[in-house]
């Protein structure tokens, strides 16, 4: 506990020292990073304490109304995202120090690096608040801080608009979350005052909703995920990796923490199978087709978090129906998949990064070829998407893998019916596994293989080492995951023994990860043994042009795009789920030139939120004249209404309450 | 683990390693048959890949450490895939609870391979290839896992080993409808995952028309040779996994040798019969094809499951 208080404390005084660093020095930068890694080392050994069964802390400290108790502690729920947060921290700040580097003269990067620190305080502080008001509070802090981070580029409209919608977004989900609180805190804001005192009936269902909708739109649960794409795409890529690795991650958290405090309210185990499923098949299914690179990994994030919903959910129901096994199977596979996203996508994020500093694009079609002038960002990007295609013998397999037993174990023990939707479940993510293939191999084969197809990627240049060490700590750590699963599966007994009542035993999980660790050592003893066989048989070589059906001048223009590489898989997707093409064909003898225009954008923001922001917009309209603009008379609205509130509770108290 | 263990792992290896070949023969050679020709000697797949490995190699000059990898892998990851699955009797070298989603899992990488080393090329015929091949796998996976699947629910196993022995002869008998159905829609599988006709002709001469063929344009000498030969390994497997279902027997030893033999050879002769008296699908209809695939396995589960 100490040690995360310690942490709380150097990552808000580094962001100060940083803040007053000097304009246009590196010095913020380095301060920030160097806060970041002292933070880590502090609040790590807490937190492993914590998961290796120490029991949870907490303490109170008493201050002024309207916070009064101030309760900080540490469960092994909170641990288990603080290892994430801290160690995915501490990378993307040393990152994001020499990533920010070329910008030094024209930007103020004291900023960045104060909010990143704030970023990473605030989720601390979330991890460890042990009542809803401090828990919001932090929460908002959270919510702030990532926007400032993404509206770094903010002289561009498209960032200021991306910043918006995930602001606006935000607040709806923060507007969710304290009224689930509100719900909750009849007895007290404490959440051992809500334990003690657990709400029943249509309150505790009430809360369940609004928890699940407000740590959902964080989460990027569908239909809620629509800021994603924007803000990860708008953000500096350090600062995406951190929000894609962790800060959504939160949002699985603070549900976890929701099912904590309300209990069966709902059925947890098939409401999140039923969102998981969706979410990973619309998530995967707009990842295929988008043309900016961080935009597809964002949505690659949406089905990521589809599949640890779907993860918890066949574990939470195994363990509300008697399934002990398939409960452990599927709660340390989503709550696996919870670290192992954490570590592919702060490495996917960081290549992109890494990509755009070298040829400054994130556009697809304007990349190609970038594996030979930048071999090392290359090489770490090809081990990040094999682990995010959840390929053996890397990470993500192997949490998919826990899942994908629980369900089958779970389809083929079930009850009929059931049993029938886990096989389908299974089959499910069996689509979703190939159509992430597909993503990712697209990714590649656009960005990294083929021709340049700009000039800009003619002229791309490696990363240097700043960028380049930390991606390889990450892939490092991709690789070495499912050798390091079986030995820590033991650390979740706590974890799980918070989530659900039931006793679930861990030896299947130990038993199933097993043979994928055999199985890991096999494939890349083979693969290294047959590559390098390969290329002893080859060598006796000839270097010549691309097979172009005997044209010898092929040209990158030539190349197959990430359009028409998706159009095949695009044209299967439903019609809601497409992007909307506008072609315009001339048929005359005489052809005239043509034209086509795609629109990316989110199905969901077209089709649903636009239209009915639009319509909200036009009625509140009429209300304009509240807004002044004037802080005195802002004071006074809050003033008004304060009078009004405690007008209302005392009227309540002296004359409906005897 | 004693020393006939030991002797059955090195025999069915030896199998897996040296066997795959002969099916491609025969397909060659039922083709030939029913075109009137002579055909081919049965052990031709053996002479090309031998020329294979004896010849140079031309590499285009687009390419990276990518373009070697692909053939590497894929003949990696057909090779593991193929000691999962039970070969001559009902067991497999290793076996876990699951199997058959590592193997799928595991073709998935080989595919990964195969179709970063298309695009290395940056060849547009290669890029058009890999991204069939993408799309239709989207397709062709969803009614492996649901075939296996069914077969799980109705034997109450997980592993490939468990549940491709005596337990699915029982089946046979109990609810055969459903095993007829998975049967047809790994079929189907069979036939786009290892690119047959009607999905792919693997002799056809347009790169248009092709999807696994053209992925591989550029690799020539030693590197193609390592594709064909993972390739036919890639058919045994699923061939060896068609096999078992069909034709479930678990004893006496000598019928389950020579019945798993005789099947692989009978469904070479199936392909080859397919190949000669269709031809291929145009690509717009190749979906409905596969989902129709898709659609029997999970007919299966409903059936099974009740």
């Amino acid at each position: 506990m100490t040690g995360c208080l310690i942490a709380v404390a150097v990552l808000v005084g580094s962001a100060a020292v940083a803040l007053f660093a000097g304009r246009r020095s590196r010095a913020s930068s380095a301060i920030a990073a160097i806060g970041c890694i002292v933070a880590a080392g502090f609040a790590l050994p807490d937190a492993i304490v914590a998961l290796a069964g120490a029991g949870p802390v907490e303490v109170a400290v008493t201050w002024a109304p309207p916070i009064e108790t101030l309760r900080l502690g540490l469960d092994p729920l909170s641990a288990f995202f603080i290892v994430p947060l801290v160690l995915l921290g501490a990378v993307c700040g040393v990152y994001g120090a020499f990533y920010l580097d070329d910008q030094r003269e024209r930007r103020w990067l004291a900023a960045p690096a104060c909010f990143y620190n704030l970023l990473v305080a605030s989720m601390l502080v979330v991890l460890i608040s042990r009542d809803a008001i401090g828990f919001v509070i932090a929460w908002e802090l959270m919510t702030l801080a990532s926007y400032f981070l993404v509206v770094f580029d903010h002289e561009q409209l498209e960032v200021r608009r991306a910043g918006f919608v995930y602001l606006v977004a935000s607040h709806v989900g923060v507007a969710c979350v304290l009224s689930s609180f509100l719900l909750l805190g009849d007895n007290g804001f404490a959440f051992a005052d809500m334990l003690a005192h657990p709400v029943a009936g249509s309150t505790a269902v009430a809360a369940a909703v609004l928890g699940l909708i407000g740590f959902g739109v964080k989460a990027g649960i569908v239909p809620l995920h629509v800021w994603l794409p924007e803000a990860h795409a708008a953000a500096p890529s350090h600062v995406s990796a951190l929000m894609s690795g962790v800060m959504i991650k939160l949002g699985i958290y603070g549900i976890l923490r929701t099912i904590t405090l309300v209990g069966p309210a709902l059925p947890w185990g098939p409401v999140f199978l039923g969102l998981g499923v969706v979410g990973a098949l619309v998530g995967i299914s707009l990842a295929i087709y988008q043309r900016d690179l961080k935009r597809a990994l964002a949505y690659s994030s949406v089905e990521n978090i589809g599949i640890i919903l779907i993860g918890l959910g066949v574990g939470l129901w195994a363990a509300a129906n008697g399934y002990p096994q398939i409960a452990a199977l599927g709660l340390c596979g989503g709550l696996f998949h919870v670290w192992n996203h954490v570590i592919m996508k702060g490495l996917m994020f960081l290549g992109a990064g890494s990509l755009l500093h070298g040829a400054g694009t994130r556009d697809l079609e304007q990349m190609g070829g970038l594996i030979k002038p930048m071999p090392r960002t290359g090489a770490l990007l090809f081990v990040g998407t094999l682990a995010i295609s959840a390929l053996p013998p890397l990470n993500g397999f192997a949490s998919e893998w826990l899942i994908y037993l629980g369900l089958a174990r779970g389809g083929t023990e079930g009850s009929p019916g059931a049993g029938l939707l886990l096989l389908f479940a299974v089959a499910a993510m069996a689509t979703v596994g190939v159509l992430a293939v597909l993503c990712f191999v697209r990714i590649i084969g656009m960005a990294l293989l083929g021709q340049p197809r700009s000039e800009a990627s003619r002229d791309a240049h490696e990363s240097g080492r700043g960028l380049v060490v930390p991606m390889l700590v990450l892939a490092t750590a991709a690789i070495a995951m499912p050798f390091v699963l079986p030995l820590i599966v033991g650390s979740l007994d706590p974890v799980i023994a918070e989530l659900t009542p039931t006793a679930v035993p861990q030896g299947a999980v130990t038993a199933a990860l097993e043979p994928l660790a055999i199985l890991g050592i096999v494939l890349w003893a083979g693969c290294i043994a047959v590559f390098l066989l390969v290329r002893r048989l080859a060598r006796r070589r000839r270097a010549a042009e691309t097979w172009g059906c005997g044209y010898v001048a092929p040209s990158s223009r030539m190349q197959y795009s990430g359009a028409s590489f998706a159009e095949g898989i695009h044209r299967l997707l439903p019609t809601a789920l497409r992007a909307r093409i506008v072609a315009q064909q001339s048929t005359d003898l005489f052809p005239a030139p043509g034209q086509m225009s795609a629109d990316r954008q989110d199905p969901f923001t077209r089709a649903a939120y636009e239209p009915m922001l639009d319509r909200g917009a036009r009625r509140f309209g009429q209300l304009r004249w509240v807004q002044q603009g004037l802080l005195h008379l802002y004071i006074l609205y809050v003033v008004l209404a304060v009078v009004v509130v405690i007008t209302i509770v005392s009227i309540r108290d002296y004359w409906v309450l005897p | 683990m004693t020393i006939l263990d030991v002797v059955e792992i090195v025999v069915k290896a030896i199998i897996i390693l040296v066997f795959p070949p002969f099916l491609l023969g025969v397909i060659a050679r039922t083709k030939a048959v029913f075109a009137g020709r002579v055909g081919p000697p049965l052990l031709q797949p053996y002479y090309d890949l031998i020329k294979l490995f004896a010849k140079d190699s031309v590499i285009s000059r687009t390419t990276t450490w990518v373009f070697l990898a692909g053939p590497a892998v894929a003949l990696v990851g057909a090779v593991v895939a193929a000691t999962l699955v039970p070969v001559g009797n009902d067991r497999a070298i290793w076996a876990f609870q699951g199997d058959f989603i590592a193997l799928a899992y595991v073709l998935g990488l080989s595919r990964y391979f195969t179709m970063a080393a298309a695009l290395d090329t940056g060849s547009s015929f290669e890029g058009m290839g890999a991204a069939r091949e993408a799309t239709f796998a989207c397709l062709a996976e969803p009614a492996f896992i649901l075939g296996l699947l069914a077969i799980a629910r109705a034997t109450g196993s997980l592993s490939l080993s468990g549940f491709l022995g005596a337990p699915i002869a029982h089946v046979w008998s109990v609810a055969g409808a459903s095993l007829v159905l998975v049967a047809g829609g790994l079929l189907l599988v069979l036939l786009a995952e290892n690119s047959r006709i009607p999905v792919d002709d693997p002799n056809t001469h347009l790169e248009l028309t092709m999807i696994h063929e053209v992925m591989v344009l550029d690799h020539g000498g030693p590197p193609f040779g390592v594709i064909l030969y993972g390739a036919a390994i890639k058919l045994f497997v699923f061939v060896s996994l068609l096999v078992r279902i069909v034709l479930p027997f678990d004893h006496p030893a000598w019928l389950v040798w020579t019945t798993f033999f005789a099947g692989q050879i009978a469904i070479a002769v199936v392909i080859g019969v397919i190949e000669s008296v269709m031809a291929r699908l145009r690509m717009p209809y190749v979906p409905a094809l596969l989902l129709s695939g898709c659609l029997f396995c999970a007919l299966a589960i409903v059936l099974l499951v009740r």
